[in-house]
């Protein structure tokens, strides 16, 4: 059984098809990618499984349970934490209490501790009396990590985490990305950066006009025809 | 049958004037986001104006109409979007929301100023006054008939705009997508200005319509906002055919309402309470279920980033101002007289009743427009509840109203932004009509609220209730200082910074919200209960809440000192109304003006002000020198060399005009030095030297003395003073290319870019 099933998923907007039954599997341990052009339904995905989006049908499930019909609190109890696309970052608290607020809700002992762990893990303790409002866009993002590693859990969606980073920052959040896989964390990377997404991801799922049309490992999809026409276009 | 088609047209005519002013606050709400409570307010006026043309000064009625609806209608719209609203993008619903209560307190103002309630005044007449035509065998005046085709017209017309004209897609577009308009070359601006005219047009038509049936008065005119709020919530605030059959149904039912009342079967009263208010509530009634019925708003990402921004006090000073301000009201309270110790006590009431909105709207980013409703609440509890008075009573009416808050928010907590603050006032309304205004609630009009009962303690004397509520206001305030610095405070920023990444780290929101509203509800029933003294339910009327919302926010609603401010200005708002007639009707602006400057300032005044005072925080030898000064001028009242009068004045200028001008003057040159400090002397001489007990008649002329000594020598100092930094106004992008840095600005340019060399 894997961590986090995702079965038959499929999302309607009106007349529009965003996601099209779609069937995912994250494992524990390892870096799941989820790539594909623009518009694809990538964070409607995320979405689904954040539920901040119900799904018109089909299921979502986290260690078996089926939570399609929970809400995102309740989720998030479940082990489910999620970075967004664009930064959703409590601007007005320090840094520090970004993080604190989430271990906080999740009812851990020593918090104190905890904050300071993760702060000096994901590389910003020295930010930590900053306002969240005032960083650059790159730390930033590694605080939203931070902060939704700090609520413990067992699967973490990561939306776009390496935009805005510059070089060194993309190379820390690699090492950092197979840290936590080691720890036993699993990870559904939706991300842009492909050097990023072919060096971390265990697996890789292509998505495209809401339809997997690609599974596999890295160097698989690295070669798929299809793939290389949903980015590159039909060859003529 | 004729009776039911008679009320059918009664309810249709009704109906008629709801869908023109609701077509009017949809046009606006959907291209400029802003929901305007002032919509109905600008309806009386343009009545107003329309009677002034058409009955006093004798115009004929096409002429007056012309000029009321097609020139100044427009010209009032477009000049509410250049000067008040188009500041406000980018800032939060909070605000945006309160700088049209300021719009809204600030033409109430003025019709008062211009056309004075008392005195009669020649009859606004209707359209074709007492001409009826026969229509299936029953009267209809031409006045309903008149206004029911004017309905017809707008829809007409509005359809045939929206859809047939540039203007009208380029309206479309905005509603769409704002960037995307922009990119393509619309010009949003160009169209939210129309827009705004547009909407003072059809409130404007309304206005004149409704006031041919209901005579010239400012409340009811004002009101009709509220009846078409919820027309224009059943079209769901964008939809104008739906508004429009809102708005009949509305109509329809106050007509059916009246038809059926009349009839014996028909209850009277229920559990006791008389039910003569219900006629009154319908609009209210609807408007609650159409908000409670709508979906539940979504959880989004990306929403608009806030602007304002308050730092939280250290432990030390908010101890520091809390024994402070006892102890400075314990001193100047023996030097009040009676009635102006009864207006500072006003205005410290008033002073809770805002800091009940600091946890709520401040830290939760939850509007509430209903906070005095939850202090007469208070009030009423303390005066039914058995002890007379003592602690237990006190924490019993805190705790009743805690838990009324949170269970009149469950239904409404679903909602998010403007259809929460709507619900909060649809509480409030209906709160004022079946509960304040029955004889079980209010017997003969007022009730009397019994003193705290504090053992060994006697503050059955104005002076004791002043040090009393200044007392309750600072342990109140601490206690909300404590709930920023705490567990429950951060998940209430959280919650209004981005509640969907608060929900999905695990908060519960509804949880979150209704704990934020437990608090508020039993902050400003605290208000209530300390009255100590006869209460009236006009007191507690949702109107008044309206003034305190907005000067909470003025003041700065995210902060205590923010709360304090904006209670005590209402407070002296008052003294100075009372004290000078003359001064009446500028008083009366007041609060519209200074909120209407909401728009440039959105962190609030009290954070300006403290700003000044910050890099006073260092410098030691100012600190000192600061407070040597107060001893002084304390000395020279305790010697009796200068009156009572002459220490509070020279005090606060004192404080206010030179302690924030130290540092310039000490910094400065030495030929600004010597004009600054002239010209603050100057000042502080008048201040302390005028005796102003003899030579001014009037508390309130004093303070307006005050006001102007601090206006023109505090400004004065200030801008001798400064060697001020230039500010680039031209766009941060160009910075350093149109103009050259000078060395100062290139300094602050390398450290925020953490370049040293």
């Amino acid at each position: 059984m894997a961590l986090l099933e995702i079965r038959e998923v499929m999302v309607r907007f009106g007349g529009v098809m965003a996601v099209g039954g779609v069937d995912l599997d994250v494992q524990a341990g390892e870096t799941t990618g989820l790539i594909g052009p623009n518009g694809a339904g990538k964070t409607t995905l995320f979405n689904v499984i954040s539920g901040m989006q119900d799904p018109t049908a089909g299921m979502v499930s986290v260690n078996g349970v089926d939570i399609s019909h929970e809400s995102p609190h309740r989720r998030a109890k479940r082990g489910l934490a999620r970075t967004f696309q664009r930064l959703e970052l409590f601007a007005s608290l320090t840094v520090r209490d970004n993080v604190r607020v989430a271990a906080e809700l999740a009812s851990l002992t020593n918090i104190d501790a905890t904050v300071n762990r993760l702060l000096e893990k994901v590389g910003v303790s020295h930010l930590a009396d900053k306002t969240a409002g005032e960083l650059p866009t790159g730390s930033a993002r590694l605080v939203e990590i931070a902060r939704a590693l700090a609520t413990g859990p067992q699967l973490l969606l990561l939306d776009e985490p390496a935009s805005g980073l510059d070089e060194s920052e993309s190379d820390r959040l690699g090492t950092l990305l197979r840290e936590l896989t080691e720890d036993g964390l699993g990870v559904l990377l939706v991300e842009h950066d492909m050097s990023l997404v072919m060096r971390v991801c265990d697996s890789i799922y292509v998505l495209d006009l809401g339809m997997i049309i690609a599974h596999g490992t890295p160097e698989h999809i690295q070669h798929d025809p299809q793939v290389l026409q949903a980015y590159l276009g039909a060859p003529s | 049958m004729q009776e039911l088609l008679t009320f059918t047209i009664i309810g249709l005519s009704t109906g008629a004037i709801y869908a023109v002013v609701a077509s009017g606050l949809v046009v606006t709400y959907t291209t400029s986001g802003i929901f305007n409570l002032a919509h109905g307010a600008t309806g009386m006026l343009a009545a107003f104006t329309y009677w002034q043309l058409r009955f006093d000064w004798d115009l004929s009625a096409p002429l007056a109409l012309f000029i009321t609806l097609f020139i100044l209608c427009p010209l009032f719209g477009l000049l509410t979007e250049r000067i008040v609203m188009r500041g406000l993008q980018g800032t939060t619903e909070v605000v945006r929301l309160s700088v049209t209560v300021a719009l809204f307190a600030f033409m109430i103002g003025l019709a008062n100023t211009v056309w004075p309630s008392n005195g009669s005044r020649e009859a606004f007449l209707k359209f074709f006054e007492g001409n009826t035509i026969h229509i299936g065998g029953i009267n209809v005046s031409w006045h309903k008939l008149i206004t029911f085709g004017c309905a017809v017209v707008v829809a007409i017309v509005l359809r045939l705009l929206l859809f047939r004209t540039r203007m009208g897609v380029a309206m479309r577009a905005v509603v769409d997508d704002r960037s995307l308009t922009e990119l393509n070359g619309g010009r949003p601006n160009r169209v939210a200005m129309f827009a705004w005219a547009l909407s003072a047009m059809l409130a404007g038509l309304a206005g004149i319509l409704l006031a041919g049936e209901q005579q010239l008065n400012i409340e009811p005119l004002v009101l009709l906002v509220i009846n078409a709020y919820a027309a224009a919530i059943i079209g769901g605030l964008k939809s104008l055919p739906r508004t429009f059959a809102g708005a009949a149904v509305l109509g329809l039912l106050d007509a059916y309402y009246l038809q059926f009342s009349d009839n014996s079967w028909f209850p009277q009263s229920f559990m006791g309470f008389g039910l003569s208010g219900i006629r009154a509530s319908i609009p209210t009634i609807v408007l609650f279920v159409a908000l409670l019925v709508r979906p539940q708003s979504r959880l989004r990402a990306g929403t608009v980033r806030f602007r304002e921004e308050n730092k939280v006090p250290s432990w030390n000073t908010a101890v520091l101002g809390a024994v402070s301000l006892i102890v400075v009201v314990v001193g100047i309270s023996g030097m009040l007289t009676r009635s102006n110790t009864l207006f500072l006590l006003n205005g410290f009431t008033l002073a809770i009743v805002a800091l009940s909105l600091v946890p709520l709207t401040g830290y939760a980013g939850q509007m509430s427009l209903a906070p005095l409703t939850f202090a007469g609440l208070g009030a009423v509890a303390m005066s039914k509840l058995p002890g007379d008075g003592n602690l237990l009573t006190l924490l019993a009416a805190i705790t009743i109203v805690a838990i009324v808050g949170a269970a009149v928010a469950l239904p409404a907590i679903r909602l998010s932004g403007i259809y929460l603050a709507l619900s909060t006032a649809a509480f409030a309304v209906l709160v004022t009509k079946l509960i304040f205004n029955q004889r079980q609630t209010f017997m003969s009009g007022n009730i009397s609220v019994p003193i705290l009962d504090i053992p060994f303690i006697d503050i059955n004397s104005p002076r004791g209730r002043l040090i009393l509520s200044a007392t309750a206001f600072s342990l109140l305030g601490l206690g909300v200082i404590a709930l920023r610095r705490s567990r429950l405070g951060r998940r209430l920023i959280a919650l209004k910074d981005s509640p969907v990444a608060a929900a999905t780290l695990g908060m519960n929101l509804t949880q979150t919200k209704l704990a934020a509203f437990a608090i508020s509800a039993g902050i400003a029933a605290c208000a209530g209960a300390l009255a100590g003294d006869k209460v009236s339910p006009q007191q507690y009327d949702f109107t008044q809440s309206l003034p305190i919302v907005l000067l909470a926010v003025v003041g700065g609603v995210g902060t205590v000192g923010g709360a304090l401010f904006g209670g005590l200005l209402l407070g002296g708002n008052a003294v100075l109304a009372n004290a000078v007639p003359s001064l009446k009707n500028i008083t009366k602006i007041m609060p519209g003006l200074t909120g209407i400057t909401l728009g440039r300032n959105p962190s609030g005044a009290t954070s300006q002000i403290s700003e000044k005072f910050r890099p006073l925080l260092n410098r030691w030898g100012i600190i000192s020198f600061s407070a040597l000064g107060g001893v002084g001028i304390w000395a020279l009242d305790a010697s009796r060399i200068i009156s009572h009068w002459a220490f509070f004045i020279g005090g606060v200028f004192w404080f206010l005009a030179v302690m924030p001008n130290l540092i310039a003057i000490i910094d400065g040159t030495s030929q600004r030095r010597w004009w600054a400090s002239a010209i603050a002397l100057t000042g502080l001489a008048i201040s302390l030297g005028v005796d102003w007990d003899q030579a001014v008649d009037s508390t309130g002329k004093r303070l307006l003395s005050l006001i102007l000594l601090v206006a023109i020598f505090g400004v004065g100092t200030q801008r001798v003073a400064e060697n001020a930094p230039r500010i680039h106004h031209s766009s941060p992008d160009l910075l350093g290319l149109d103009v050259a840095l000078t060395p100062d600005e290139l300094d602050n340019v390398e450290r925020e870019l953490g370049v040293t060399i």
